[in-house]
């Protein structure tokens, strides 16, 4: 039973349908690890053994009326977890804020419905950096989520909570979200697999918002394989979404089992991805991952995206700004905390604010408020957009000479608590690989392809066209099929 | 450019987030920081360029103007801090 800890979702979907195990028996297993684990790593935040025990019994009996029945889902009696970010009905979501500390949601975002709807287990909600925002987990009002491959070092953020529960085996799969790299970078720092799906692919709806131009959630999980499973049950359109996309229901499973798929597959290698900033392990990783994509079958191509230097400045005038409306909402009137002391409504206001928001969201409010301030628009947050435009040109520029990007994830391993957390402008340039792609709307994602220094995992990036999830999520398989880094676990958490 | 203490009072005050005298000071601090950091893009050439507001361009849907919530009240008050009678409770505003 406990070999199952380090099960696909496939093998687990098959254990499920030929009665080898049960979808109570799977939470409870999982259930335990983590009252085991958990507190060493505080990747949970809340649990609900009984919700998830009935959760989980409901699932067993959809397998069992429904025994063969092709409406049943693959993914039916399989345990997940949440990223705090995602409202769930009579469940606290938080968004790892001291603001949101006794909210309960009082409908579930469209991605829990739906995962739930396939008969997934929620095993709980993982913590997260404060909205989102943070490369760390350090912000969270929770405290910070420990990275399992070595407890001293931080997990990556925002998703870290979803990283680090994978990465113990606390859960086969999880969601995150993904604004500037916060799917991506933690399932690299983490040894996992991630994508953030292209724009408007998934639906926001229910899911709390910090900048909803670039805000996308998507799957993390061992591996390609899992993620595409994942994504299927996830994306499609939500007319509660005003930017969801009206696209046909696809199948992004539909590439795997393909053979020698990657003939002629052509990788670009951004120059400006390969330069100074990059650790020389990381480096030394992506070359090895890349010699083993030519390998494959497939070509590499040098491409150029000149303006990506731009990314990180133009993220932190667009997201703020973006974050400073969203987050007006919280006011201490409809939800949330609301200060113990005032002598009127304004104080009421800001002292709510003050009390209720960590020092991360605060900068950023304050910075937002600001480039979007009379006087300075035009020239922060106009210039700014006109430059997104830059970047997501020279995508469509490079995606006329190959299939897809790779290049590093992040430019280190895991870094170690603290590092970072007093320099605001270093901790940005964390995501200085991942950022351009959610301002130009497309697809990424983040595999295992090696160990860095002190034996930390190296993540691999995979950039694809608009819409491309399928074709990634097959180069990714394809890679993972010779290779075994995906299916890692760190030493110590048996 | 960068910002004084009075510029930082006035971004509080308009972000309605309260900050004590010794926050001001550290908070200038920083949001220079991050300002220094983001100065590069003054140097860009954009002319002629359309800023671009989303990742994919697609037209604001429209949907028919009837009713389809269903009324939840009592729920979505319950997570507010303070309600009386189907009403959120505020300070006076209005003497």
């Amino acid at each position: 039973m406990s070999e199952l800890i380090n099960s696909s979702l496939r093998e687990l979907s098959a254990a499920l349908a030929a009665k080898k195990v049960s979808a109570v028996e799977l939470a409870a297993l999982f259930l335990d690890r983590i009252e085991r684990l958990n507190p060493g790593l505080n990747a949970f935040i809340a649990l609900d053994r009984d919700k998830t025990l009935a959760q989980a019994q409901a699932a067993d009996e959809t397998r069992r009326v429904g025994a063969g029945a092709p409406a049943i889902s693959p993914l039916c009696g399989i345990p997940l977890a949440h990223k705090d970010i995602f409202c769930t009905r009579g469940w606290r979501t938080s968004c790892g804020s001291k603001m949101l500390e006794n909210f309960v949601a009082p409908y579930d975002a469209h991605v829990v419905e739906k995962l739930a709807g396939a008969g997934m287990v929620m095993l709980g909600k993982l913590n997260m950096d404060e909205f989102a925002m943070g490369s760390s987990n350090e912000s969270s009002y929770f405290g910070p989520v420990k990275n399992p491959w070595d407890i001293s070092c931080v997990p990556g953020g925002s998703s870290g909570g979803s990283a680090a529960a994978i990465a113990a085996r606390l859960t086969p799969a999880a969601t995150g979200t993904d604004t500037g790299g916060s799917i991506r970078q933690p399932a690299a720092l983490c040894g996992l697999t991630g994508l953030k799906p292209t724009y408007g692919a998934v639906s926001r709806y229910g899911m709390i918002a910090f900048a909803s131009s670039l805000d996308q959630a998507g799957p993390m999980a061992k591996s390609a394989e899992d993620c595409a499973l994942l994504l299927n049950a996830m994306a499609g359109f939500d007319a509660r979404d005003s930017t969801s996309l009206e696209r046909p229901a696809e199948d992004y499973t539909r590439d795997l089992d393909q053979p020698a798929a990657l003939q002629g597959l052509r990788i670009g290698l951004p120059r400006e991805f390969f330069g100074a900033g990059m650790d020389e392990d990381v480096r030394a990783a992506v070359e090895a991952a890349l010699a083993e994509y030519r390998k494959l079958g497939a070509t590499t191509v040098e491409v150029q995206l000149p303006n990506s230097g731009l990314s990180v400045p133009a993220y932190y005038v667009i997201a703020p700004a973006e974050a400073s409306s969203n987050l007006s909402r919280f006011d201490g009137v409809r939800y949330g905390y609301r200060a113990p002391d005032y002598a009127d409504l304004a104080e009421m206001y800001s002292r709510s604010r003050a009390q209720g928001f960590g020092a991360e969201v605060k900068r950023r409010i304050l910075i937002g408020t600001y480039v979007l301030s009379h006087g300075y628009y035009d020239a922060y947050y106009l210039q700014a957009q006109k430059i997104r435009r830059l970047i997501a040109a020279d995508f469509k520029a490079a995606f006329q000479q190959c299939d897809v990007i790779m290049g590093p994830t992040s430019p280190s391993v895991a870094f170690a608590f603290g590092a970072k957390s007093a320099d605001p402008v270093q901790m940005y340039l964390s995501d200085i690989y991942t950022i351009s792609t959610n301002l130009a709307g497309l697809p990424g994602m983040s595999l295992p392809c090696g160990f860095g220094r002190n034996n930390m995992p190296v993540g691999l990036q995979i950039i694809g066209n608009l819409f491309d999830e399928a074709r990634m999520l097959n180069v990714a398989h394809k890679y993972q099929q010779v290779t075994d880094w995906h299916t890692r676990m760190p030493e110590g958490l048996k | 450019m960068s910002l004084n203490l009075e510029d930082v009072s006035r971004i509080a005050l308009l972000s309605r987030i309260e900050l004590s005298a010794a926050e001001r000071a550290s908070t200038r601090d920083q949001l220079n920081d991050i300002l220094g950091f983001i100065e590069q893009l003054q140097a860009v050439d954009t002319a002629g360029i359309e800023p671009m507001a989303h990742a994919v361009d697609v037209v604001q849907r429209l949907r028919a103007d009837v009713v389809t919530e269903t009324d939840r009240r009592a729920d979505f008050q319950a997570v507010a801090p303070e309600t009386e009678a189907g009403l959120y409770l505020v300070p006076r505003v209005v003497e």
